[in-house]
């Protein structure tokens, strides 16, 4: 038994987490909101140099071979940071299925940087990343996986419009009207189910992240903070709201890691395991946002404070992948209820 | 990751599920009630007798040197056969590891044995009328004895079992001048001794067992100091990280009472309502998630680390889950839920988790300053 990261993967977070922090600020994050698709591939450029692209395909097919364990610390640094970019769409959903279903020129270009996809395998008819991804992925039920289609950007384009998220970075695409056929992607339930669950798993690691960076900054602006001349921070009321913060990230961190293993190993138990982690996560970043908006307190009320950024990027992305009352249902059959 | 147990830790659970099974008793009466505290004595000698009882101390007195990974297992095999709650916790993951740290040698010999046999059984005298949360108001008092020893003068309560217990350890101001932590000794207190009174006084759900100890110039000998003299803070803080930790409260205890509330939503499938399954199915990941949790925890302590004011997590953590799966318990019980049953003394002995251990406010401040670094003020 052991818990922990060994030092490779410990290795691979640091430096990524070191990258991500050099080259996505919040006044990075904050001009993906003006341009997204700019925003998304320069840091991609960044991330690519890096190998990330191929993390999670096989070493055979050009990729890292990765496995969960070692890539989801990367994408709780991603969601840390907020990097304005479809990185669990691309890298840890597209790319292993690129390479399962055998899609050779759309997993060189991606393993090459190339190309950024989109994902809406929850059967929503809103795309993440829709307005300026290469390809898309739609499939027409959450979970189930049975059928996973591909759209390349003029199909996506002409089958949807944009629409305002309240995350601009997020270029969110609405497939109105007939959904068009794309591509059918040639793949076993198993691994149209394995996409699904390492969409869901990737969103919890970036929903962690994000709760982490948003109790961080808390944490440091009710210690600068001062009102009746001491800092806010000093006050039980404030302390216990944190208190409740770190909670909710702590309890939520293992399960997700756990998730990956359990993905690794091809538990019997990984579907169950997933929708808990995703579950937690997703609870505990919306928790950890309320929290925060709150102890900050009138600032957090403007979008001239960095903190709404990464706030609307859990208001926006919490419910992806499963909400948590859905993934909770999924426990709920798995548990025989 | 490596989220296996070894062979051997595999070898391990098979050998206590395997005896469990053959051995654990149902039916006992509460271990508060005096009734049931003579029953539950018995449970814990036989435990002993087959060496389960102090798993993880040395095989000297009476334990198998098992590690934390096999301590926890012991603990999901224990509470997963349904046996007794232990009425010897209090000596054993409390006052045991303060022994081990700080006794002389004589000291563990005289103490650790006869707790493991149940012999001595031991009570905690932390909380005073006056001092709850603020353990450092402690103003019992201990001054020494011109003929050897000292003279303990003051009044413990909320004592858990305190009517039936032999033994009781707990904090006294030696240094008169002193305030707050500092002056403070921790003894160990036979409470048969003479001007001892124990007065018996019923908990939240009727059992008899809470106490209150009066001490009236009571005489015990310099061997009754556990560490040193005006060390007593330090001491018992050791004592409170386990308590707050998982040493209390593992999570084999929630995991096997979130498995006892599916079965029972199971059993009453009308009641189940889709807000319920979703109340069953928290309850069950929160479960999963302390023992997630205590699973990194522990790789962190075998690896040299110390889980410090991490504890507070786990004690605000487990607290809250149980009463929020006893409580959704009781909402699948219906009306019934009113009658005097397993449930419902459940829900109403988790109502007492956030307070016991140090109030979850104080953990919170705790988590708050120690944690993420806030001003004290």
């Amino acid at each position: 038994m052991y818990f922990a990261l060994n030092d490779d993967q410990t290795a691979l977070r640091d430096g990524v987490r070191d990258l991500l922090n050099g080259e996505c600020t919040p006044e990075v994050v904050r001009a993906a909101w003006t341009d997204p698709a700019a925003g998304a591939s320069s840091l991609w450029a960044q991330l690519s140099e890096m190998g990330l692209p191929g993390a999670a395909v096989p070493e055979a097919q050009g990729g890292l071979g990765l496995g969960a364990c070692d890539i989801v610390p990367l994408l709780e640094e991603a969601g840390r940071v907020a990097a304005p970019i479809p990185l669990v769409e691309t890298a840890f959903v597209a790319a292993p299925l690129f390479a399962a279903a055998g899609l050779e020129t759309e997993l060189e270009l991606l393993l090459e940087g190339k190309l950024l996809v989109a994902c809406a395998l929850d059967g929503s008819s809103l795309v993440p990343y829709g307005q300026f991804a290469d390809r898309t992925l739609i499939s027409s039920d959450a979970g189930a996986g049975r059928s996973i289609r591909m759209l390349d950007a003029a199909a996506a384009a002409a089958a949807g419009s944009a629409v305002d998220s309240i995350d601009a970075t997020r270029a969110v695409l609405s497939l109105t009207g007939d959904r068009p056929e794309g591509i059918r992607l040639d793949l076993s339930p198993a691994q149209a189910t394995a996409a699904w669950q390492r969409g869901a798993l990737g969103s919890a690691a970036q929903l962690v992240g994000l709760a982490r960076t948003l109790l961080t900054q808390t944490t440091a602006y009710v210690k600068d903070r001062r009102q009746f001349g001491v800092p806010v921070g000093s006050f039980q009321a404030i302390k216990h709201h944190l208190a409740d913060a770190l909670i909710a990230i702590e309890f939520a961190a293992p399960a997700v890691m756990r998730a990956a293993w359990s993905l690794d190993q091809g538990s019997s138990s990984r579907d169950r395991d997933v929708a808990m982690a995703k579950a937690l996560a997703s609870d505990a970043a919306e928790r950890v946002a309320a929290i925060a908006v709150q102890c900050h307190g009138a600032i957090a009320y403007t979008t001239e404070y960095d903190l709404h950024l990464y706030a609307k990027r859990v208001w926006a992305g919490s419910r992806g992948w499963g909400s948590a009352e859905w993934q909770r249902r999924r426990v709920a059959v798995a548990l025989g209820l | 990751m490596d989220l296996e147990y070894s062979e051997s830790e595999k070898k391990f659970r098979a050998q206590a599920r395997e005896w469990l099974v053959a051995n654990v008793p149902h039916g006992l009466k509460s271990g508060d009630t005096a009734e049931g505290f003579a029953q539950h004595v018995e449970w814990e000698k036989r435990l002993y007798d087959a060496r389960w009882a102090v798993v993880s101390w040395p095989e000297r007195y009476g334990g198998r040197a098992a590690s934390l990974w096999e301590w926890l297992i012991f603990e999901e095999e224990y509470y997963r056969a349904g046996a007794p709650p232990r009425v010897t916790q209090n000596g054993i993951f409390l006052l045991a590891p303060t022994v081990f740290d700080y006794g002389t040698p004589e000291q563990q010999d005289a103490v650790l044995p006869r707790m493991a046999a149940a012999d001595d059984l031991w009570c905690q005298g932390w909380s005073e009328p006056g001092a709850g949360s603020d353990l450092a108001a402690t103003s019992s008092r201990a001054k020494p004895d011109p003929t050897g020893g000292w003279r303990l003068t003051g009044q413990k309560t909320w004592t858990t079992r305190g009517a039936f217990c032999t033994h009781m350890f707990g904090l006294f101001r030696t240094d008169p001048e002193s305030e707050r932590h500092h002056g403070l000794t921790y003894f160990m207190i036979p409470l048969d001794a003479p001007d001892v009174t124990v007065r018996g006084f019923d908990r939240l759900d009727g059992d008899e067992g809470f106490a209150e100890v009066f001490l009236e110039d009571v005489h015990v000998p310099d061997e009754a100091v556990l560490g040193g003299v005006g060390e007593g803070w330090r001491v018992a803080m050791s004592t409170t990280g386990s308590e707050r930790g998982l040493t209390l409260r593992s999570p084999g205890r929630f995991v096997s009472a979130a498995e006892n509330l599916i079965s029972l939503a199971q059993s009453r499938p009308d009641a189940a309502t889709p807000i319920l399954r979703d109340k069953i199915a928290s309850a069950w990941i929160d479960a999963e998630a302390y023992r997630l949790f205590t699973l990194s925890q522990v790789t962190s302590i075998v690896a040299g680390g110390s889980p410090g004011a991490q504890s507070s997590l786990n004690k605000v953590f487990w607290s809250e889950l149980d009463i929020r799966l006893q409580g959704t318990a009781l909402d699948l019980l219906g009306q019934e839920a009113e009658l005097d049953g397993a449930w419902t003394r459940s829900f109403m002995f988790a109502l007492a988790g956030p307070i016991y251990a140090g109030t979850n406010e104080i953990q919170r401040n705790i988590i708050a300053e120690r944690l993420l670094g806030l001003p004290r003020k």
